[in-house]
């Protein structure tokens, strides 16, 4: 039930491994959404970065991202705070993440020059042998050791096994809540995206392949990033309840202007929606023949979604495959899983919590902006803050990993060295040989 | 080559890994063509080409050897970079994921079985071991 990420990679997954093992399965995927069409009817909203860890998992599994699909490789990152603006570079080089749209592109697209990252992983599905229903499900119920669904159109079917993959952004919801599954759906909060037509051309000129991302003192806002793609931008931001105030502040704020080319109109997006996004998981993501994968189950907190989304479905085919399908399967097998990215997501919080504190104290943004820029002026490998700003924005290391790096006493001795100069100097020029290049700028 | 492929651009005859020289990641090929040659006795054994979606460079991943074979690109080539930390997080968390390599190691032992049967053949029978 539900055709987008989790939906499709649990498909392929459950096929593949059961090819494996020489099982012989039936599955339906139903999934009402058209991704060869544009927004709002193929789209699934959201930012469209796949992860640097996701593209090298998903490239070993032998599910390659081909270049229609791949709008943009981002191979660095501009981090823009109010003192000053930072690139800090792929450690090798390579365009390492992928900018992608969900569906096949925001609403009004006139020339669809890219194929929808949704409709290629749900094409895999296709071709290992599953049956895609382009409908909704509208009913739902358990009797006798069976799961029964029904479409608007269709007759009702049953089943051994239901996944659930609906994400959260759906009023299905409410009908697996009425269904005798005992779910509780997971919290969410509201969030924004806006998209912009500024032609392949400008944004290569502007934007580069460069994903933006802000650290600015906005209240509520908890990451905000622009991310090119081939004839648009993406603007995305997360929160404490993105609104329309929130939002008008963040497209008003210099460091925003900044970057986007003068003639940008903030104010005539070609697009916008304002998803929900999963920020405390569904507290039992399983059930007797059911699973829920994905956001409407166990997700990362804020980064990578995707990236949960496809552990998380390939977690869930391994238990019904080599183990089964009881609710004591999915416990043994699955639940280790989500608890992994539940713990995770506790030290995410702590992190940001600590983001909100620099995000308010102007010194430590200095400190943090001298030592990444130094880092990425000199040609040796220690680049301590620059590869915890690389995870942490691009959502590629597990948040404990990140959290135990800025422990590392050589990391907290610099960055205690920087915050105090920025504290004496507070306007000293950061980093004399590389300000003024388009690499390091300060304010 | 087209924009939106990933992982790093090699142009023809440029070398992505050599021979001798120690690593700690493998490659999968993204897009183009690359082939592997083996530098024996100052000459150069070519051992096969490679395409779209397969993998070179995976025994650095297992072993602390140095590189076995040097690879070149043939054409316009891109090529994604496995690194070996976060393949083996992984592999910590779903070993199945090493399927897709072992298999493709697999059929490379098949490959050189081959060989070496074709290589016994070809001797004269006085020759055989
Ligand atoms: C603003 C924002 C930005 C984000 N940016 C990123 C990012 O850059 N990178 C990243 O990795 N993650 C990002 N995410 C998170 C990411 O979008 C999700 O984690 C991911 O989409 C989850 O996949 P899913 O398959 O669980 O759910 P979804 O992608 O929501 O897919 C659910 C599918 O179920 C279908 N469905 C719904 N109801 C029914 C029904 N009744 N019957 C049948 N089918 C149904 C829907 O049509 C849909 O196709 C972002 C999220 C937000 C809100």
């Amino acid at each position: 039930m539900g055709g987008g990420p989790a939906g499709s990679l649990f498909t392929y997954f459950l096929l593949d491994m059961a090819e494996r093992v020489g099982i012989d399965l039936n599955v339906d995927v139903y999934e009402p959404r058209d991704f060869s069409r544009p927004a709002p009817h193929g789209c699934n909203m959201c930012g469209g970065i796949i992860s640097e860890s996701l593209v090298q998992n998903l490239a070993t599994e032998g599910i390659n991202l081909p270049a229609n699909i791949v709008q943009r490789g981002i191979d660095s990152y501009c981090m823009h705070m109010d003192v000053g603006e930072v690139y800090i570079d792929n450690p090798l080089f390579e365009k390492r993440i992928a900018a992608v749209y969900r569906g096949s592109g925001p609403k009004g697209i006139k020339e669809m020059k890219w194929g929808s990252f949704d409709g290629h992983l749900q094409s895999l599905s296709d071709k290992k042998g599953a049956c895609i229903i382009d409908e909704k499900v509208t009913e739902l119920r358990r009797q006798d050791g069976r799961i029964f669904i029904k479409t608007k159109t269709r007759t009702e079917q049953s089943y051994a096994l239901l996944a659930v993959a609906t994400g959260v952004n759906t009023a299905a919801l409410k009908l697996l809540q009425k269904a005798d599954l005992d779910y509780k759906p997971p919290q969410t909060t509201k969030t924004a995206i806006r998209e912009y037509l500024l032609g392949t051309e400008t944004i290569e000129k502007y934007l580069g392949t460069s994903m933006h991302v802000f650290l600015l003192d906005i209240p509520r806002l908890t990451f905000a990033a622009i991310i090119p793609k081939g004839d648009y931008v993406t603007i995305c931001l997360l929160g404490d309840k993105i609104d329309s105030e929130l939002l008008e502040t963040f497209l008003n704020a210099p460091e925003v202007k900044g970057c986007m080319p003068p003639d940008w109109q903030w104010d005539k997006p070609a697009c916008q929606c304002s998803p929900r996004m999963n920020v405390a998981p569904a507290p039992l993501p399983y059930g007797d023949q059911v699973v829920f994968l994905g956001d409407c189950g166990v997700t990362r907190l804020y980064k990578d979604g995707i990236g949960a989304a496809y552990r998380a479905a390939k977690a869930a085919a391994s238990t019904a495959v080599f183990h089964g399908i009881s609710a004591e399967d999915f416990r043994s097998h699955y639940l280790p899983a989500c608890r992994k990215m539940t713990n995770d997501n506790r030290i995410g919080m702590v992190i940001f919590w600590f983001t909100k504190i620099i995000q308010r104290l102007r010194f430590v943004r200095r400190a943090i902006l001298a030592m990444a820029a130094k880092e990425q002026e000199s040609a040796d490998n220690d680049k301590a803050m620059s590869m915890v700003l690389w995870d942490m924005f691009t959502g590629s290391a597990p948040y404990r990993e990140i959290f135990l790096r800025t422990l590392h006493p050589v990391y907290l001795a610099r960055l205690f060295w920087h915050s105090f100069m920025a504290l004496i100097f507070p306007s000293r020029k950061i980093k004399p040989g590389l300000e003024g290049t388009e690499r390091v700028t300060t304010v | 080559m087209v924009k939106g492929t990933l992982g790093k651009i090699y142009h023809k005859g440029e070398v992505i890994i050599r021979q001798g020289e120690s690593g700690d990641c493998m490659y999968v090929i993204q897009g183009g063509q690359v082939e592997v040659v083996q530098e024996m006795d100052g000459e150069e054994i070519k051992l096969a080409e490679l395409n779209e979606g397969d993998f070179f460079g995976d025994m650095a991943i297992f072993e602390r050897e140095v590189r076995s074979a040097t690879v070149r690109s043939l054409g316009d080539s891109s090529v994604l970079t496995v690194d070996k930390k976060n393949f083996l997080r992984r592999i910590q968390e779903d070993p199945s994921l090493a399927f897709r390599l072992v298999q493709s190691m697999s059929g490379r032992i098949r490959k050189m079985s081959e060989t070496v049967t074709g290589l016994r053949i070809s001797q004269p029978p006085w020759n055989r071991e």
